[in-house]
């Protein structure tokens, strides 16, 4: 028999709409369209990053996957098992991080947070004992699993939610927003961690807003803004598809008024934003493809006080921010 | 087997967190003596001594481990939501009711507490006499009503997991369960169209088991009808639970926001 190999999470066209309810009497409220129809696949051993800013609909598409919303339309499967018909088939197979630190039994300890979880996932008794010391080793926890979660901090709160959702050893894995919270060191031995997690063999699905994340960690990105998927590929395709030529990055002390008009009209000019920071702004120009705008717009400003100007590459952040932007 | 352990272990872990707050430890243990103590004063009140006593020491005890279960099952899935754990419980790929029964039986358990110190307190404050007949199968009657309790608690608690606001319902409920599972006034004295409901009610007949066992008749027929009616609500609850687990997955309750 030749077995085809099928993709282990396929997504089509899956969107959800909310409907709040207000008062006594349930007056309909608002309707929240919060995924307009996504379509994705990912494979297996994969490690495929949904990224998007807040409230673009990431938690919702992974609540719909791992069964604990219904989806409002569309399909989606996972290994093969329908997430509205076969939702048991797929709760056992998947585990589910997500960020923050909620989600655990505060009075307990993290052991017992652990043994507690490996008896609901149904790990054979036989084996709970040595998996739960493996995943505390795993996440490095070991010698402080005897004390209350009450006490531990974010960044251990977060490695023992990560041991949970390993304990009965998911094929995939579901990590909604992971890092949300932790310091730069406990980010990155969590990106260690996730990393050797799909060397392993876990196929891994990842939402994050940190374009640095997924550039470092994810095989295939999709971008999802305002509940849409608004482009999907590696890393580097997205680099490619963006429209965006130079950047030119310039620190003004007090910019005119009106100039942003003025360049903003600059044919050569896609686009323009600016960021205050400190007593400086910072004049992000980017240009058409194949333009070189600096000149154009240096001369814009004239009079004003400059810091720094720099021309340089399109970078993944810029290729987010204007896909994000035209959503 | 598995179902078994899981529920022992998770038992176990569920009474290790309840019994952690201080706060609620020390209100478990006054609210019962409270009660049982308004009630022996009634009843001295009224002159009754005797089995009519011990009889109240027994329903005044089954009282605590109802109410500290009634208040607590319907507040414990709220609680759960609060914390983010109630999605990680409905992900187990277990029967739902399954797992309500360790939580609420943990509060029975915790309830069971105050069934002592009530008989302690109605000894040692009331001089009453608590000479029990048949102390194994007094004991045995305890076990069993308290299991009895829990799984009426499971039914309450389930409906909290589709409506948020469902924890209002056990303190709703807590005292008519006094009265109808004649934990006080004997079910003969109740209006007719009361005692089907009574009937049904597993605690009634924990309760009438309880007491048999104290005065030295048999208990073993209420014991039946004991777990029976409750073994009948595990399986009500398995059915109503799935029911309420996709409702809450279609209207998004399952969470906070
Ligand atoms: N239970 C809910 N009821 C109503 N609206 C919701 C609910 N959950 C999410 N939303 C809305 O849906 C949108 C997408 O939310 P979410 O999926 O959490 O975004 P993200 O995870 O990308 O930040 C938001 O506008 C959010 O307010
Ligand atoms: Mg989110």
């Amino acid at each position: 028999m030749v077995r085809v190999a099928e993709p282990v999470i396929e997504v089509e066209e899956l969107a959800r709409t909310f409907h709040t309810r207000r008062g006594l009497f349930r007056r309909p409220g608002k309707e929240i369209e919060a995924v307009k129809g996504v379509s994705f696949a990912v494979e297996r051993g994969e490690l495929f990053g949904l990224l998007g800013p807040n409230g673009a609909g990431k938690t919702t598409t992974i609540k719909m996957l791992i069964t604990l919303l219904l989806p409002t339309g569309g399909r989606a499967r996972v290994l093969g098992h329908d997430v509205v018909k076969d939702a048991r088939d797929v709760r056992g197979k998947v585990g589910y991080v997500f960020g923050g630190d909620r989600g655990l039994y505060e009075r307990l300890s993290g052991l017992d947070n652990l043994r507690y979880f490996a008896e609901l996932y149904g790990v054979p008794p036989r084996e709970s004992k040595q998996r739960v010391g493996e995943l505390l080793e795993l996440v490095g926890l070991v010698g402080r699993e005897k004390e209350r979660v009450e006490g531990y901090s974010r960044g251990m709160r977060q490695r023992l939610h990560i041991a949970r959702g390993l304990l009965h050893r998911p094929q995939v894995l579901f990590l909604d927003e992971p890092s949300i919270g932790i310091d730069p060191v406990g980010a990155r031995e969590l990106r260690v961690t996730v990393k050797n997690l799909v060397e392993s063999g876990t196929t891994v699905l990842l939402t994050t807003h940190y374009m640095f994340e997924a550039d470092e960690l994810c095989d295939r990105i999709a971008v999802i803004a305002q509940g849409r998927i608004v482009a999907q590929g590696t890393p580097d395709d997205l680099k490619q598809q963006v429209t965006t030529g130079t950047v030119v990055e310039i620190e003004v002390f007090g910019l005119p008024d009106g100039v942003l008009e003025k360049v903003r009209a600059e044919p050569d000019v896609q686009s323009v934003a600016v960021d205050v920071q400190g007593q400086a702004q910072l004049l992000t120009v980017h240009a058409q493809p194949g333009a070189d705008v600096t000149q154009a717009v240096m001369a814009h400003l004239e009079g004003s006080r400059f810091g720094r100007v720099i021309t340089r590459q399109p970078t993944l952040e810029d290729a987010y921010i204007e896909l994000v932007n035209a959503a | 087997m598995r179902l078994l352990r899981l529920v022992a272990v998770a038992w176990w872990l569920q009474l290790k967190m309840r019994s952690r707050s201080a706060f609620d430890g020390l209100l478990s243990l006054l609210w019962p003596g409270f009660f049982a103590t308004t009630i022996f004063m009634m009843f001295r009140q009224g002159d009754a001594s005797g089995p009519a006593l011990l009889s109240a020491a027994v329903g005044s005890s089954a009282m605590g481990i109802w109410s500290a279960v009634s208040t607590t099952a319907a507040f414990a899935l709220q609680m759960e939501r609060r914390q983010g754990t109630l999605e990680l419980l409905v992900l187990a790929p277990q029967p739902f009711a399954l797992l309500l029964v360790p939580l609420t039986l943990s509060m029975a358990t915790i309830g069971a507490y105050s069934m002592v110190a009530t008989l302690l307190w109605g000894r040692i404050a009331f001089g009453i006499d608590i000479s029990i007949a048949d102390p194994a199968a007094f004991v045995l009657a305890v076990i069993v009503t308290v299991f009895a309790i829990g799984m009426l608690g499971m039914l309450i608690a389930i409906s909290s997991i589709r409506y948020r606001t469902a924890w209002a319902l056990g303190s709703a409920i807590e005292m008519p369960v006094w009265l109808i599972c004649g934990f006080l006034v004997a079910i003969n004295d109740l209006p007719a169209w009361v005692r089907p409901l009574s009937a049904v009610l597993a605690p009634t007949w924990g309760v009438a088991a309880m007491r048999a066992a104290a005065t030295g008749h048999s208990p073993w027929a209420n014991l039946g009808w004991c777990l029976l009616t409750a073994a009948s609500y595990g399986v009500i609850a398995v059915l109503v639970s799935r029911w309420m687990v996709h409702s809450a997955r279609a209207n998004a309750t399952l969470a906070l926001s």
